[in-house]
């Protein structure tokens, strides 16, 4: 019962770590996952192809997998960063293949005309996705992204493997203390809960505010 | 009247996959001319509408407006468009942003003018189209025939050379049919260039200058209003308007 309030910087720093992890690589995430989601939709074929390879590969790839692509296969091309950046990278990319496609299935929930309409005005491709596309499809996609980025937050466990900071790597060294594994890992469980039903809250804001835009 | 034309279609060919539905179509539309297209459902007439501003494309063909071929997609095509306004069967209208945003919107992103200028203008428009006072309303509040009047206005604020429309009247109720087709009236009068796509042979006898006939993916006949309802040449036209002039 007391293993956090004997530990509580190691756990604190363990918590810190998966929450520095779930913000970056929810951020590069959103990103990518908006670019090729663009990609997807737009006019020109080659971006399409892009789009569809890059969606293709890092939804069928185990998380795990990639993890070690990353880790050990970047530094032989010369690329050597910090691990947490690298655990970044790999869980943004990841992700990102799941928001891309949450995002192409807004854009497909907004009517053909209302992109029609927006082309005959004379406007842009950008234009139009960024004008009028998105803001509608926006709406549908809060709760599918939501998801993808709860289970981000969980996934960056398996950044503990890979020596990065995070909250279910703690475990090890309180094991090691010897400390009682079913308490040590109701912490835990605690922590992730807070980070993804505030996630979930969040989102749920999200969704209140822009439901009555229209 | 055709002596200056605007929009010019030469031996245009559209396939849907094995669906032959535009058959070297040719037509020319002079500045300030008003074309009626009418035929039957699935003559192509639509198709023809939307390949003038490329939202389709034709397999072969030319299309000329104001003397420059269709571009491919692409800036060149965007700056096309923004000289020929259409206005659409379902609307259109943005969902998401009020009736004079709307208006706006095409001005400020495309035409780089200031939103209170645009907003200006666009007020002028809504209250040409008899809407001054629905400019704060999303278009869900309005009812069909309003929903297309801000359309019309919508496509008027970038200033275009020539309106495309495709079938305007056909998704409204009877009784609002006659508010849009008075806007169309009054742009005809005003001397706009007009390809309209239509049912309405009421609107077709008094605001035309030209009527196309199409049926099956071809130009049928291309005459006169007045001509053609009284004395159609072809056996296909004078067989549709026994159809729908006689219930």
């Amino acid at each position: 019962m007391n293993v956090l309030t004997d530990n509580w910087s190691l756990y604190g720093r363990g918590f810190l770590g998966t929450v520095e992890l779930t913000v970056y690589a929810s951020l590069l995430a959103l990103v990518l996952g908006f670019v090729m989601a663009a990609f997807r939709a737009a006019p020109v074929g080659s971006l399409r192809a892009f789009g569809t390879v890059w969606v293709t590969v890092l939804r069928n790839t185990p998380l795990t997998l990639l993890f070690f692509a990353v880790l050990l296969g970047l530094p032989r091309f010369g690329v050597v960063l910090p691990f947490t950046l690298f655990a970044v990278l790999a869980l943004g990319c990841y992700t990102s293949a799941f928001v891309c496609e949450a995002l192409r299935a807004g854009i497909n929930t907004v009517p053909r005309g209302q992109g029609e309409a927006a082309r005959s005005l004379g406007m842009s491709f950008t234009q139009t996705l960024g004008a009028v596309v998105l803001p509608q499809a926006f709406r549908s996609v809060i709760p599918p992204i939501g998801s993808t980025l709860i289970a981000l937050a969980k996934n960056s466990a398996i950044a503990g493997a890979f020596s990065v900071t995070e909250l279910l790597g703690t475990y090890k060294t309180l094991n090691e203390l010897g400390y009682g594994i079913i308490w040590t890992f109701v912490w835990i469980a605690l922590g992730y809960l807070i980070i993804t039903l505030t996630i979930s809250a969040v989102f749920t804001v999200l969704e209140k505010r822009w439901g009555v835009a229209r | 009247m055709a002596v200056d034309p605007l929009i010019e279609l030469r031996d245009v060919n559209k396939y849907y996959g094995r669906l032959h539905v535009l058959k070297d179509v040719s037509l020319t539309v002079g500045r300030g001319e008003v074309v009626v297209v009418i035929g039957p459902s699935g003559s192509g007439k639509s198709t023809l509408c939307r390949a003038v501003n490329r939202l389709e494309t034709i397999e072969s063909g030319r299309i000329t407006v104001g003397g420059r071929d269709l571009p491919e997609e692409g800036k060149a095509l965007a700056r096309l468009r923004t000289e020929v306004g259409m206005v659409f069967q379902s609307f259109n209208l943005f969902a998401h942003r009020t009736v004079l945003d709307n208006v706006s919107l095409a001005p400020v992103k495309v035409r780089r003018r200031s939103r209170a200028d645009a907003d200006r203008r666009s007020r002028e428009l809504l209250d040409r189209v008899g809407l001054a006072d629905q400019a704060d309303k999303y278009p869900a509040q309005l009812s069909g025939g309003q929903q297309q009047r801000v359309a019309i206005a919508r496509a008027l604020a970038m200033d275009p050379e020539v309106l495309l429309f495709d079938e305007p009247t056909s998704a409204l109720d009877p009784e609002m049919i006659n508010e849009v087709l008075e806007v169309m009236r009054q742009l005809a009068r005003d001397g706009m260039t007009m390809v309209v796509v239509t049912h309405e042979m009421g609107f077709a006898r008094s605001a035309a200058h030209r009527v196309v006939f199409m049926a099956d993916g071809r130009v049928i006949e291309d005459r006169a209003p007045e001509e053609f309802f009284t004395s159609p040449r072809s056996e296909r036209a004078r067989d549709f308007l026994s159809k729908i002039l006689t219930h």
